[in-house]
This record gives C-alpha cells, sequence and structure tokens, in this order.
C-alpha cells in the first residue's frame, strides 16, 4: 500500500463515517457536525488527488469547500437555535412536524 | 536502524495522523455528549491540518485549522454552551442504526477493494507540491476567478439567509 492509497482510504473511511453518523445520531448539532466530517473526508481525497496531478485545481477546490463549509454552518446553526428554542430539545423526531 | 527510522519518519508520522484522525472519526459515533462529540471533531481536523502539513500543502494546513478549527468548530461550541445540551436520558442512536450499520461495512468493503486494486500512475509524487501558495494564488485569481467571485457571491447569501432567519424568529416572537 503506497501512500495514496492510505490517504484515499482515510478519505472514504472519513466520509463513510460521517455518512453513518448522520443516518444514526439523533442529535442535530452531532449530525451537523457529521456533515463537517464528511467534508472533511472530501477534502483530504481532493489534497491527494491534487498531489497525483501535480495541478493547483485541486486545491482551488478545497478552498471553495471551506467556504461552503463556513456559509452552510452560518445558515444551520439560526435555524438549529430556532429550533431547539420552539421544540425544547435537539433531539430529531420532535421535527417531524416540519413542513417543506 | 536509527537511520531507517528516521528516514521513514515522515511516513511514520502520516500514520499516526491517519490513525488519529480515523479514531477521532470514530469516538464522534459512540460518545453521547455534544461537547464531547465536538471535541472529537476538532482533534480529527487538528490531525488532518497535520496530514496537510506532512503532505507540503501548507496553506491548506493553515486554513484548516484557521477557517475549519478557528470558526466553525468555536462557533459550534458555542452554540452547544448557549443551549446547555445534555443527553442524559432517552436513545442515542435512530431506529436506522441497523440500516445504517449494515451501510458503513458496505461501504467499508468498497474502501478495501478500490484501495487494493493499483490506482494510475501518478504524474506528480505525493508529498511533493508543485504549487505553492503563490502558484495557488495565481491559478485561484487568474484560471478560477468566476469560482472567486461566486464564493462572495454565496457568502453574501449566506449572511442575508441568517438574518432572514433571526427577523422571522423576532417576528414570531413579537406576533
Amino acid at each position: 500500500m503506497d501512500r495514496t492509497q492510505l490517504l484515499i482510504g482515510v478519505a472514504v473511511a472519513l466520509f463513510s463515517l460521517g455518512l453513518v453518523g448522520v443516518v444514526v445520531r439523533r442529535n442535530v448539532l452531532v449530525m451537523l457536525m457529521c456533515m463537517e466530517l464528511m467534508l472533511n473526508g472530501v477534502n483530504l481525497s481532493l489534497v491527494t488527488f491534487a498531489q497525483q496531478t501535480a495541478t493547483a485545481a485541486g486545491a482551488v477546490l478545497v478552498f471553495l469547500v471551506f467556504v461552503v463549509a463556513t456559509a452552510e454552518i452560518a445558515i444551520a446553526i439560526p435555524i438549529v437555535l430556532l429550533l431547539a428554542r420552539r421544540k425544547r430539545t435537539l433531539d430529531i423526531d420532535a421535527y417531524v412536524d416540519l413542513k417543506g | 536502524m536509527i537511520e531507517t527510522l528516521l528516514a521513514n519518519v515522515d511516513t511514520l508520522l502520516l500514520l499516526f495522523c491517519a490513525f488519529g484522525a480515523l479514531g477521532g472519526a470514530a469516538l464522534m459515533l459512540v460518545l453521547r455528549q455534544p461537547m464531547r462529540v465536538a471535541m472529537a471533531l476538532i482533534t480529527t481536523m487538528v490531525f488532518l491540518g497535520a496530514i496537510y502539513g506532512l503532505l507540503g500543502v501548507h496553506f491548506i494546513a493553515a486554513f484548516q485549522v484557521l477557517i475549519y478549527v478557528g470558526a466553525v468548530m468555536v462557533f459550534m461550541v458555542y452554540v452547544i454552551m448557549l443551549l446547555e445540551v445534555r443527553e442524559t436520558a432517552g436513545r442515542r442512536y435512530s431506529g436506522l442504526l441497523i440500516p445504517g450499520a449494515a451501510g458503513f461495512l458496505a461501504l467499508l468493503g468498497a474502501i478495501v477493494i478500490s484501495v487494493w486494486r493499483p490506482l494510475p500512475s501518478p504524474i506528480g509524487e505525493i508529498g511533493d507540491t508543485s504549487y505553492g501558495i503563490a502558484g495557488f494564488s495565481v491559478a485561484f485569481l487568474g484560471e478560477y476567478w468566476l469560482l472567486f467571485e461566486l464564493t462572495s457571491v454565496l457568502l453574501v447569501a449566506a449572511v442575508v439567509a441568517a438574518l432572514a432567519v433571526i427577523r422571522v424568529s423576532r417576528g414570531s416572537r413579537h406576533g
């Protein structure tokens, strides 16, 4: 196993652990953190492939993922705060009456 | 013996950081308190920053620590403290625990198969970057200038949306 294989393995493992966290955990904040973990896994794979192809495109994409993650948290946290104040809980099962 | 160890110290550090990042991620699934989960995620992010540093992309390592740990996770920790979340009773996992675990095992199988197959031969060597912050900046503001402008639009949209959410909450409280 060379370095590329190791890093891609770690990246996919981080992504899948984050995905499992989003599916199985019930706390909304923990689910948000698991989404961040998935983005971190994607970032690691982008850096690895950018180094493999010796281009800066992957690094540019990593920067864009940073911006998207920041914007996502800036929107998600006020929504979670509102929901927590209204429902008095962070349990995802309490939000089943949300409509689109 | 010592010379061999010193020659492979980069690889050993990379392995240590990789296992540290995976350990932090695994802890996120089993810890109950959101604050402890946040600390596990911060550990994972710091180890990932160390991996980026070992790979030679120091500016991404700096972004990782400054933006993710310094901004996003500090924000998250403040929110956890503000809400005083304490999960003492109740179930930790949803009813999708068994399908989720099965999906994770399937993904793990896919990882093992895909990683063990030989990858295409690399153009660059992992750990030897052909671009630094200068090359990245030139590429970002020259070739990818449209994406740079779009990020500013996205951030403005995020700020406006956050303000709208706050206004909705104030309106519902007064009305």
